[in-house]
């Protein structure tokens, strides 16, 4: 049996603010249990909701960068259940009339480029936190992340496949970082996906029933959790069963969904507009003032690589993944002289500087090796003065001392004596004892065996410890053979 | 002194004639002689209210003083009071020791107020008789076997038994007015937004609204000048200049033109009531009002609206109540459901759970656009009607409760009959309007009765001076419970509900 | 319409208020006394008319974005009385 997967996904991104959606708590992670829970986030009796200016900002900012219509008007709802972490025993969210409506995302996996359409985003506030340990029996709650402002952003089922959702997760957390709307910081929960997931015959037009999987924090635990869901729904209909409607968690340790304990029970969250707080009004005025402000968008980057400075596709994603990096191969390719060199600053932000990064666990803001300095490095290889691959271990010993200035390369490269032998004196000598020590090559070569000449240019490097201006070598062995 | 106004005692104090530590005794010793007899103090905290009249006798001795510095009042116990106990007459909140100011506390307490204590009141508002509250009910100082009106009986019934010149109230469907018509005395629910929300425990947020109750217009004036005014921590309190709520109190009616809705004095207003308030228009005209009869269409449907929209908003305000992290919580509880249930249902009293259940189901899955929303529009075409009427007056005129004072126990076993005591006092919250009750004559039983006077949004000082005109005019409201010392304490001795005063 | 054993014992679970099997009898009966006062209005025809949630047609007015809050977790949690190592205690979840 043929069998189609429909996914839909809804991410709730932590947004960057200093303080909450609507007190003026603290957001920052990790304070002590409780410290960040104010009388609004515990609710207390007489405590009234108020909306922070930068929650909205950046719906708005989010709003232009996905092409979304941003309600003039929306309304802001309570979303009523009981649950030990929600303590208003609502959650205050939009429902009828989201701030965002409509917008997309444009995705490629191995199977083409997609567009995925999002049907809305909301603002509304996160709940604290259960922890189930060590309290003999009981669960504590620590309400530090209550009142958290999230962009909840919800697509149509248009995904057909965990790759395809995975992808999509992927360059909508690259986007919401980009635009700085959310830290993207998913260990600490500040970008979560919950996924609906439903399978039909192939050619049926109606949508199987789905399951939601909850809070899913991690690309892997996203991607497993779908190919598992999937699995067990069309094993499920194959074997004469049925699926239901359900919310499930996914068991990574298990590498199964099980069905959500907490919300067995029908809900019924009884929304209903908040008379705490009047409607959001979004003028054209401060959506422009946002517009003003928004950065270059990572698809018009990644064009404009292609367009002007002539990158491969990949090169040009690859550089646009974060707006970090994007920013740093930009500063380094200002600093070697532009667009000419453009192709090689390419090959090390995303080659050995990459790779540095990763070895390291550290992020582009926390690079060991300024753009300017990166600029210093790539200069002397343009100018000649040092070969590629002393290029690599002057990037090196700059990596791990730390290097902030242009002549960080420099210091090195006459400290260590690294510069490139390309006087043809000193080479013309060390090329004639290769000649003498190798006459067997030699007559190789004279007799058209190319093979012998690669062999005598690598002798060269060598006795020049790889210093040797390569070129140079190239042309003044042809020179000494041709004699 | 006890005897006189807010205004009177405010003057005195400024003249140097008492001081305020003075006036604060002898107000704390009448509570004392009288509220085991009424029970409209739920608590009292002699030092702390000392310790306030010491700081404004010298801040007016420093000659600091504002019109309000040294003036005892006391706070319904709605509102929250840092270091003070507030109950919201409910059990839920029974030990509840507030860790804040609410805005009206602190704009009071800078102006230099003494608070005496807070005031009882039916539990989370939800009443008309005040005998919803878990600390028992007030009784009405002109007849001990009568309820004061609710929800803010505490702060009438004190006011009218000369317990404490003026006090804070809050007003849903008529909580303000309806006591005040009940035990003789002057209150004033201004426009919606005018006073800070903002630490008033919320029963239904956007019909809920804050104000005083006072012996006169004059006295409302004052103290509504001190609570009134944008606070940035209520996204629904009004941006709009200060205002001097004093500015019209010599107003001359001549001119002013007072709609009299048809519906008002339609069938309904008992026969005694209907006497005084005619009576109290009669002498308005004869002051110079140009009074006509207006239409209010929807009047009837105030009372279906108002019980899908306040229970509704209710239901999801308490939930907040669920003994986790402050409040009462049951013992014994099974898990975390069991907890839940049986601390609201133990927390709760019958009113207050009735009100939950209505509004939990009125915005259940598939009722909500019959019930709620429907509500929701209906509330739009009565205050569509207030518009028209207001494009052919200055303001409106009518009774304040359809009956006077009726007895303890009379309508407690059935809400409808209760509800139906606020029949004219919900429509102005509805619609946002500010309205007031003024004492206007003596009904059946020498009991106090109240005529209502509705404003257009804002009016509230144009309100007051008409109220004025028509005091200075009248002695209504300087009548003073007869016999009260006597009777009040007899009732308290043989009262099957003990006073539940309590100190913290 | 009126309100069944069933859906009152609904609701009552929806607003997680307990009730024994009397109070559910006396509440069906004021419920569907109270419903059958709120029906009155549903023969209003408001077809067209704005559903009206706030009294005076406001819109909301924001905050900067500041952190104003201190931590008062201390004098907060004096008034639960279940708390551990900062946290409110409740019977356990599940998940």
């Amino acid at each position: 049996m043929d069998w189609e997967i429909v996914i839909g996904l809804e991410t709730h991104a932590q947004l960057s603010t200093h303080s909450k959606m609507f007190s003026g708590a603290s957001t920052a992670f990790g304070a002590p249990p409780n410290a960040q829970a104010c009388a609004i986030d515990i609710a207390l009796p007489g405590v009234l909701p108020v909306i922070n200016r930068a929650a909205v900002d950046r719906a708005v900012r989010f709003a232009l960068a996905v092409g979304g219509q941003i309600s003039p008007r929306s309304v802001f709802a309570r979303k009523n259940y009981f649950y030990p972490d929600l303590p208003k025993g609502y959650q205050i969210s939009q429902y009828e009339v989201p701030v965002v409506v409509g917008g997309s995302i444009r995705i490629e996996t191995a199977a083409g480029v997609k567009i995925v359409q999002l049907t809305r985003a909301h603002l509304e506030e996160d709940a604290g936190k259960s922890l189930h340990e060590d309290f003999h029996g009981a669960t504590g709650i620590d309400l530090n992340r209550a009142g958290t402002p999230l962009l909840e952003i919800v697509t149509e089922p248009q995904m057909s496949s965990a790759d395809e959702a995975v992808a999509y997760a992927r360059t909508l957390h690259a986007l919401v970082r980009w635009i700085d709307v959310c830290d993207g910081n998913m260990q600490e929960g500040s970008f979560r996906c919950d996924a609906n997931v439903s399978v039909r015959r192939r050619g049926d037009k109606r949508l199987g029933t789905r399951c939601e999987i909850k809070n899913l924090n991690s690309f892997r635990f996203l991607d497993q959790a779908i190919r598992h869901e999937a699995t067990r729904q069309i094993e499920l209909i194959e074997s004469g069963g049925r699926v239901v409607q359900e919310t499930r968690l996914y068991d990574p340790d298990r590498g199964e969904t099980r069905p959500m304990r907490s919300k067995e029970d029908a809900h019924d969250y009884r929304y209903f507009p908040d008379p705490d707080l009047p409607p959001l009004v979004i003028d054209a005025a401060w959506v422009e003032q946002v517009r003003a402000a928004l950065p270059e968008l990572p698809v018009a980057r990644r064009d404009r690589y292609e367009r002007e400075w002539a990158l491969s596709g990949y090169d040009a994603a690859t550089l646009t993944q974060s707006r970090e990096m994007a920013d740093y191969f930009e500063q380094v390719v200002a600093a070697v002289g532009g667009a000419a060199q453009a192709k090689l600053v390419a090959n090390w932000v995303s080659g050995e500087l990459a790779a540095a990064l990763n070895r390291d666990t550290l992020e582009m803001s926390d690079s060991r090796v300024s753009a300017l300095a990166l600029g210093g490095l790539l200069g002397r290889v343009i100018d000649g003065t040092i070969s590629g691959k002393i290029a690599k271990e002057v990037f090196d010993a700059m990596w791990s001392a730390g290097a902030v200035e242009s002549a960080a390369a420099d210091r090195i490269i006459a400290d260590k004596g690294l510069r490139q032998i390309s006087d043809s004196g000193a080479l013309e000598a060390i090329i004639a004892d290769i000649l003498r020590a190798n006459p067997g090559q030699v007559a190789e070569v004279r007799a058209g065996k190319e093979k012998a000449f690669n062999f005598l240019v690598g002798q060269a490097m060598k006795a020049t410890r790889g210093k040797g201006n390569p070129a140079a070598i190239n042309t003044l062995l042809r020179k000494a053979l041709a004699d | 002194m006890m005897d006189a106004g807010l205004g009177a005692m405010a003057r005195a104090l400024g003249r140097g004639e008492v001081s305020s530590v003075e006036l604060t005794r002898a107000l704390l010793a009448r509570i004392d002689q009288l509220n085991p007899g009424l029970n409209a103090f739920i608590s009292i905290d002699p030092e702390l209210s000392l310790a306030q009249a010491a700081a404004a006798d010298q801040r007016i001795a420093r000659g600091a003083a504002g019109p309000l510095t040294g003036v005892p009042i006391a706070h319904k116990d709605i509102f929250m009071t840092r270091g003070r106990r507030t109950t919201c007459g409910s059990r839920m909140l029974a030990d509840f020791v507030a860790p804040y100011d609410a805005h009206v506390v602190e704009q009071l307490d800078a102006a230099g107020a003494v608070t005496l204590g807070k005031l009882n009141m039916d539990e989370f508002a939800m009443g008309s008789s005040n005998e919803t509250s878990h600390f028992g009910p007030v009784r009405n100082p002109w007849d001990p076997s009568r309820v004061p009106g609710g929800s803010s009986g505490g702060s009438a019934a004190a006011v009218a038994a000369r317990m404490v010149p003026a006090a804070t109230a809050t007003d849903t469907g008529g909580s303000i007015r309806q006591p005040a018509a009940l035990c003789g005395v002057s209150g004033l629910k201004p426009t919606y937004g005018v006073v800070s929300r903002h630490g008033m425990i919320a029963y239904a947020s956007s019909l809920d609204q804050g104000g005083p109750i006072a012996r006169s217009a004059e006295d409302l004036a004052l103290l509504l000048n001190a609570m009134g005014g944008h606070d940035p921590r209520d996204s629904t309190s009004l941006e709009r200049p200060a205002e001097d709520y004093r500015r019209d109190l010599a107003l001359d009616l001549k001119g002013v033109r007072i709609g009299l809705p048809r519906q008002y004095f339609a069938d309904g207003m008992s026969p005694d009531v209907r006497v005084a308030v005619e009576a109290a228009v009669a002498q308005l005209q004869q002051l110079g009002a140009d009074c006509r009869e207006v239409d209010l269409p929807n009047m009837a449907l105030s009372l279906p609206a108002y019980y899908v929209i306040a229970p509704a908003e209710a239901s999801s305000n308490l939930s907040r109540y669920d003994g986790v992290r402050y409040g009462h919580r049951a013992s014994g509880y099974r898990d975390l459901l069991d907890m839940y249930q049986r601390t609201r249902a133990e927390g709760f009293g019958a009113e207050v759970r009735r009100r939950i259940l209505v509004g939990t189901f009125v915005l259940s899955h598939g009722y909500y656009d019959a019930y709620y929303l429907q509500a929701q529009r209906v509330r739009r075409l009565i205050a569509e009607d207030f518009r028209a009427a207001f494009a052919q007056c200055d303001l409106l005129a009518g009774p304040t409760s359809p009956s006077v004072a009726f007895a303890l126990g009379e309508r407690s076993t059935d809400p409808l009959q209760m509800y139906l005591s606020d029949i004219y006092t919900i429509a102005p919250n509805l619609a946002g309007l500010p309205a007031m009750s003024i004492p206007c004559g003596l009904g059946d039983g020498g009991l106090p009765v109240g005529l209502q006077l509705v404003g257009n949004y804002f009016s509230e000082a144009r309100m007051l001076g008409v109220a004025s005109a028509y005091q200075r005019a009248s002695d209504w409201h300087l009548r003073v419970p007869q016999g009260l010392a006597t009777r009040a304490a007899e009732a308290g001795d043989g009262a099957a509900q003990p006073a539940a005063t309590e100190r913290n | 319409m009126a309100l069944d054993e069933a859906a009152v014992r609904r609701i009552a679970l929806l607003a997680r208020i307990a009730l024994s099997d009397a109070e559910i009898d006396t509440l069906q009966g004021d419920l569907n006394g109270i419903l059958g006062m709120i029906e009155t209005m549903q023969a209003v025809d408001t077809r067209g008319i704005e559903p009206m949630a706030h009294t005076v047609d406001m819109h909301a007015r924001l905050r900067a974005d500041e952190v104003t809050e201190t931590d008062r977790h201390v004098e907060f949690q004096a008034l639960s009385g279940q708390t551990e190592d900062g946290l409110y205690l409740v019977p356990r979840v599940i998940e």
